[in-house]
């Protein structure tokens, strides 16, 4: 393989895996923005969106697409019990407390799955086909055009949402200023429990469509997750664009140093990515810096 | 009796009681279990030191467990250096990292620092296993040396639980010494609230690295004692889950509990010898132990069994007054 044509398969599995990232992280900045937690077990329903999905194909034999629906439907339902059990009765909690909550409930999250799937790793198989196109030296699976797509719908669907209706605008209030927002009628409670049925639904999703690529197993659950927060810490919490450009320098990031300096330091590569920006810009790159009432 | 009297009066007893446990277990496996509970609780109290008092998150402990553990194992099977000397070297190699790494993670709080914490610990992990030339990567590194002091040699389940158990309840001295002094107060003020502390002139953003390079030294010195008695450590011990096993048994047992520390240590030692049947349900009780502990009981295990004498106390009082 010549390098131009190297470079270009890394920079398409760099954007293919910068588009699940920036999925994930819209996941952490939706339930951030409506709630002010960072939402730990986000990473467990991406894996629950894929392990669920291989569950009603293999299992129960269902067609791809009610098997998908199925999984999103079910992963959401966790959404909703975690938010029910574990968030609603904490509200005033110390944050270290809802930390905690939360690394508890993707542990717990992760054996449950263990328990019920084994150790295995599944592949779901591609939606369609295996034929490899060939753009600028690059093979591109159908996958990836899949990958592609539904992100693209995503985040139009997500801009549509926040942006043109009076619920998206609701819970945008709610992230603002929640008393405020409860002051003019709007059903704080309620737009918590969105946020957490539109995370699990979109990160299950995310998970789905890496799966034929990456297969899935119990604990692919961390490290999707961390890379999603990385993502949107580079695009500074937000639910929009600077979440997608966090996502996809993140993605290239990697991949182009995974190829060009060291593949086995790959996820460590992530990670020094993250101290980096902790350390030099918290509010990402996109922000302008905060203030903060003491 | 003044409460600092009481408190030493207690860990008097528990010392007691730990340094005669052996003479009433002569041979038994359970020996080698309180062994390793002796390392966990040692562990825990450091990490109880960031975590209870100074309200610092850290997801990364394990990582100066390891790197303690690995500097001690790699100086005296490749360089030959004396394992005391090692562990010296371990324990100034890893509170130099905390220091070092400390000021720019300890500018974050909440989820940030949780996320950095558990970054580092991750690249820490990822570095033990690709160092293959140092480490022994995945398949570990052996032949580790015990440690001795003149002839009489570590090697053996009762002479280890002497040396790990005397190191510890060092540590929980420390500890308690530690929350009875100036710098305890502080560390608490700057737990309840940074800013309130920094009005009233605790140097919090200096207190808070020096007790992050504290609990790393005395993680790492624990690992040390870990690669010695052990001689044998690969890097699946120094990652995310212990991590997160540590945090586990310092919320279950208690924030800011040194007892605490023990009573989690020891009961997610304890675990999986007691589930040997149900050996995959670990994890899910992790993650349930943590969620339900941290809703309806904060104060962790020992605030439950301190409410417990409280609640038994009164009925007895209630029983005598009738009576």
């Amino acid at each position: 393989m010549d390098n131009s044509s190297q470079l270009a398969q890394y920079i398409l599995s760099g954007l293919s895996n910068g588009a699940i990232y920036a999925l994930i992280g819209f996941g952490f900045a939706i339930i951030h923005n409506a709630t002010g937690i960072i939402n730990f077990a986000q990473g467990e329903f991406v894996m629950l969106g894929g392990m669920l999905t291989i569950f009603f194909l293999v299992f129960l034999q269902l067609p791809l697409v009610p098997a998908i629906a199925l999984a999103i439907t079910l992963a959401t339902v966790v959404g909703i019990v975690f938010e029910r059990l574990a968030i609603r009765p904490l509200k005033n909690a110390k944050p270290l407390s809802l930390i905690i909550i939360t690394i508890g409930a993707s542990i717990f999250l992760r054996g449950a799955a263990m328990l019920i799937w084994g150790k295995d790793t599944h592949a779901l198989p591609p939606f369609s086909g295996n034929d490899p196109l060939y753009i600028a030296g690059a093979t591109i699976l159908p996958q990836h055009l899949w990958i592609f797509g539904i992100s693209i719908l995503i985040i139009i669907l997500n801009k549509a949402f926040f942006n043109f209706t009076i619920t998206g605008k609701a819970m945008r209030a709610c992230a603002y200023n929640s008393y405020a927002a409860s002051l003019v009628g709007i059903d704080v409670k309620i737009m918590v429990l969105l946020s957490f049925v539109i995370s699990a639904a979109i990160g299950s999703m995310a998970g789905i469509i890496i799966a034929p690529l990456t297969m899935t197993s119990y604990d692919v659950g961390i490290m999707l997750g961390l890379k999603g927060f990385i993502a949107v810490i580079i695009g500074g919490m937000s639910s929009g664009l600077g979440t997608v450009l966090g996502g996809l320098l993140l993605g290239l990031l990697e991949s182009l140093g995974a190829g060009y300096i060291s593949a086995s330091y790959k996820d460590a590569i992530a990670f020094i990515i993250l101290l980096l920006i902790l350390f030099v810009r918290p509010e990402g790159l996109f922000k302008k810096k905060e203030t903060q009432r003491v | 009796m003044t409460k600092e009297k009481r408190q030493i009066l207690i860990f008097l007893f528990f010392a007691a009681a730990v340094l005669a446990t052996p003479l009433f277990l002569k041979g038994s496996y359970f020996l080698n279990v309180l062994v390793f509970i002796g390392i966990n609780t040692m562990l825990a109290v450091a990490l109880n030191l960031l975590l209870g008092y100074a309200g610092q998150i850290s997801l990364g402990h394990a990582a100066f467990f390891g790197l303690g553990a690995y500097i001690s194992g790699i100086l005296t099977t490749r360089f030959a250096i004396d394992p005391w000397q090692a562990m010296g070297l371990a324990g100034f190699c890893s509170a130099g990292l905390a220091f070092v790494i400390g000021f720019p993670i300890l500018k974050l709080k909440g989820h940030y620092l949780a996320m950095a914490t558990l970054g580092f610990g991750i690249i820490m992990y990822i570095t033990f296993n690709e160092t293959v030339g140092w480490t022994g990567g995945p398949s570990g590194l052996s032949g580790i040396p015990n440690l001795h002091i003149g002839s009489l040699i570590f090697d053996n389940d009762w002479n280890n639980y002497y040396l790990i158990w005397i190191f510890t309840l060092g540590v929980m001295l420390l500890s308690i010494n530690l929350s009875q002094s100036r710098i305890g107060r502080a560390l608490r003020a700057i737990h309840d609230s940074e800013v309130a502390a920094r009005v009233m002139g605790v140097n919090a953003r200096v207190l808070k690295v020096q007790i992050f390079t504290v609990s790393a030294l005395l993680s790492a010195i624990a690992g040390s004692l870990y690669a010695h008695t052990m001689t044998f450590i690969s890097p699946v011990a120094f990652g995310f889950n212990f991590s997160v096993e540590l945090v586990t048994m310092v919320i279950i047992g208690g924030l800011g509990s040194i007892y605490g520390s023990f009573l989690g240590a020891a009961i997610l030692t304890m675990l999986p010898e007691l589930l040997r049947v149900f050996k995959d349900f670990d994890i899910v009780l992790y993650g349930l132990m943590l969620i339900l502990i941290t809703m309806y009981m904060p104060g962790g295990l020992i605030s439950g069994l301190s409410m417990l004498a409280k609640f038994v106390a009164s009925k007895i009082r209630g029983k005598q007054s009738n009576a």
